[in-house]
């Protein structure tokens, strides 16, 4: 169970979080959506303990991830996979060597099991024999999907996904949220994902959590979110700019 | 002026502040959690191996030009034959160590820099925590190890190489007798010219790993943040070598010489 309670969140003068305030419970599918800029990956990397609130906790399994230093954290991230916007792949490394990245650091495993769990990971995303090839060979889809294969490839509890079909086009987009979709139902996983893309938040969700101003605005299953008239949320929902949504 | 004064200050004590959190975390790291063999003669093979051909010239290079200028002095007072003595000297206590350590924070450090800076700005290195494990632990750790390894091992290899090309250019080109020549440097080279240059790569390695990777890795802002930080890492390394070899100088004479 996560749970992130009144977290305030600042760079410089500009605040971002102020007062954000969310819980997920194990296996929900998740998406928080929100205007662009407004504090979504902000608030996501919170939940992971890559950034410190300025005050406020974020919970997990109980544990406040706020008080916790770098090396404490690194034991709770194990229950974590993330697959990053750009999909942040070891530029280095080849696919083979990013997706059984913590494998290969954990030294648990045999080389040939780490090779055969990388097998399948990497099959999982409709993305087989492709061990060999360098992130610069791979098209952002790809990468995207090889992203994902490294975050499920150790079988977190929990998948952050930040903007997952951002800078995709619409069927590589519809590919990675079926696949988002089927590690939730089949790895039976918590899926936490952001995004400002409607369709993809409609496929991956069976909850959404609006941020607006810093704030948690609306917390309502996905159908009931998606016929919400609330002005805010219909207009966010439905793309529709308002002049003061237009002024910002 | 005096507020900007004040910030610069604060900046650079700021950064000291964090270089030496950076340092309390590697030595954390290499106590604690085993290095990766891998990762570590990796960085040697590139820190150590490759750097080779430009630690050699500069070596050969100082070696040749601290020879000929030595002669041409020496020859007015009749003292041809100390030139390969003072060659030895400088090369092993100070221009060995200074140059091999400017060099590598050339070639070295702006690579770091510039890498672990490529790998923040493009979320490699959030990614490496999310993937449990510590940027400490996978990226500065074998840096710096195989830094402090390679240092002194091609400031050696600048300084023999510097001799030898001083041979050649005093007893080849200008004339000094050869006998005469290696006589005097053996006899007035001590051991602690030698330990001091030592002491002094090692201290250099470390200065142009630490500052590299926390510069590398405190980037931010694209690509115009990845260039000022292999600049900021590049001039920075430079300037704390040239002071901390004065002090040092200072230090391991008294120490070793007494004087």
């Amino acid at each position: 169970m996560i749970e992130v309670k009144d977290v305030h969140k600042s760079f410089g003068t500009q605040k971002v979080l102020r007062g954000a305030s969310l819980r997920i419970e194990q296996g929900e599918a998740v998406v928080i959506i929100g205007r662009s800029g407004g504090g979504k990956s902000i608030l996501l990397k919170h939940i992971i303990g890559l950034l410190r609130p300025d005050s406020g906790s974020v919970l997990f399994d109980g544990h406040d991830l706020a008080c916790m230093d770098e090396r404490a954290l690194l034991g709770v991230r194990r229950n974590f996979g993330m697959l990053f916007q750009m999909a942040a792949l070891f530029d280095s490394l080849n696919v083979n060597e990013n997706v059984g990245f913590v494998l290969r650091r954990e030294r648990k495993h045999s080389e040939a099991e780490i090779r055969a769990l990388v097998a399948d990971a990497l099959d999982r995303v409709e993305l087989p024999g492709i061990e060999q090839k360098m992130p610069s060979e791979l098209s952002g889809g790809m990468r995207k999907r090889v992203g994902l294969a490294r975050a499920i490839v150790y079988r977190p509890q929990i998948v952050l996904y930040d903007e997952p079909t951002t800078g995709l086009d619409p069927i590589a987009g519809d590919r990675i949220d079926r696949l988002i979709r089927r590690v939730w139902e089949e790895l039976k996983v918590t899926s936490i994902a952001v995004t400002h893309d409607m369709k993809s938040a409609r496929t991956i969700s069976n909850r959404i959590l609006m941020l607006h101003e810093g704030r948690i605005y609306a917390d309502a299953p996905t159908d009931q979110i998606l016929r919400s008239t609330d002005p805010l949320i219909y207009n966010f929902v439905n793309g529709i700019a308002t002049p003061r949504a237009e002024a910002t | 002026m005096r507020s900007i004064l004040i910030g610069r200050i604060q900046q650079v004590l700021s950064d000291l502040g964090e270089i030496l959190i950076l340092c309390k975390e590697t030595v954390v790291s290499v106590r604690y959690h085993r290095p990766s063999w891998r990762d570590f003669l990796g960085q040697l093979y590139f820190i150590g191996v490759k750097s080779q051909t430009v630690v050699v010239t500069t070596g050969a290079a100082t070696g040749m030009v601290l020879c000929a200028q030595t002669f041409f002095q020496f020859h007015k007072v009749k003292m041809d034959t100390a030139t390969g003595a003072v060659v030895s000297v400088g090369m092993c206590s100070e221009l060995g160590p200074v140059l091999a350590g400017l060099m590598l924070t050339g070639r070295v450090g702006a690579a770091m820099a510039a890498e672990l800076g490529t790998m923040k700005v493009t979320e490699q290195i959030d990614a490496l925590r999310t993937l449990a494990t510590h940027p400490v632990d996978h990226l500065v750790v074998p840096r710096v190890l195989a830094t402090l390894v390679s240092a002194p091992l091609l400031t050696i290899e600048s300084v023999f190489v510097g001799i030898v090309a001083s041979y050649i250019v005093g007893v080849q080109l200008l004339g000094i007798d050869g006998a005469y020549y290696l006589s005097n440097m053996r006899r007035l080279t001590d051991p602690a010219d030698v330990i001091m240059g030592l002491i002094k790569a090692v201290v250099f390695g470390a200065i142009i790993s630490t500052v590299s990777c926390y510069k590398g890795l405190s980037c931010r802002g694209g690509a115009e943040g990845v260039g000022r930080a292999t600049t900021e890492s590049v001039v920075m390394a430079s300037i704390s070598i040239l002071i901390v070899n004065f002090f040092l100088t200072l230090l391991l004479t008294r120490l070793f010489v007494g004087a």
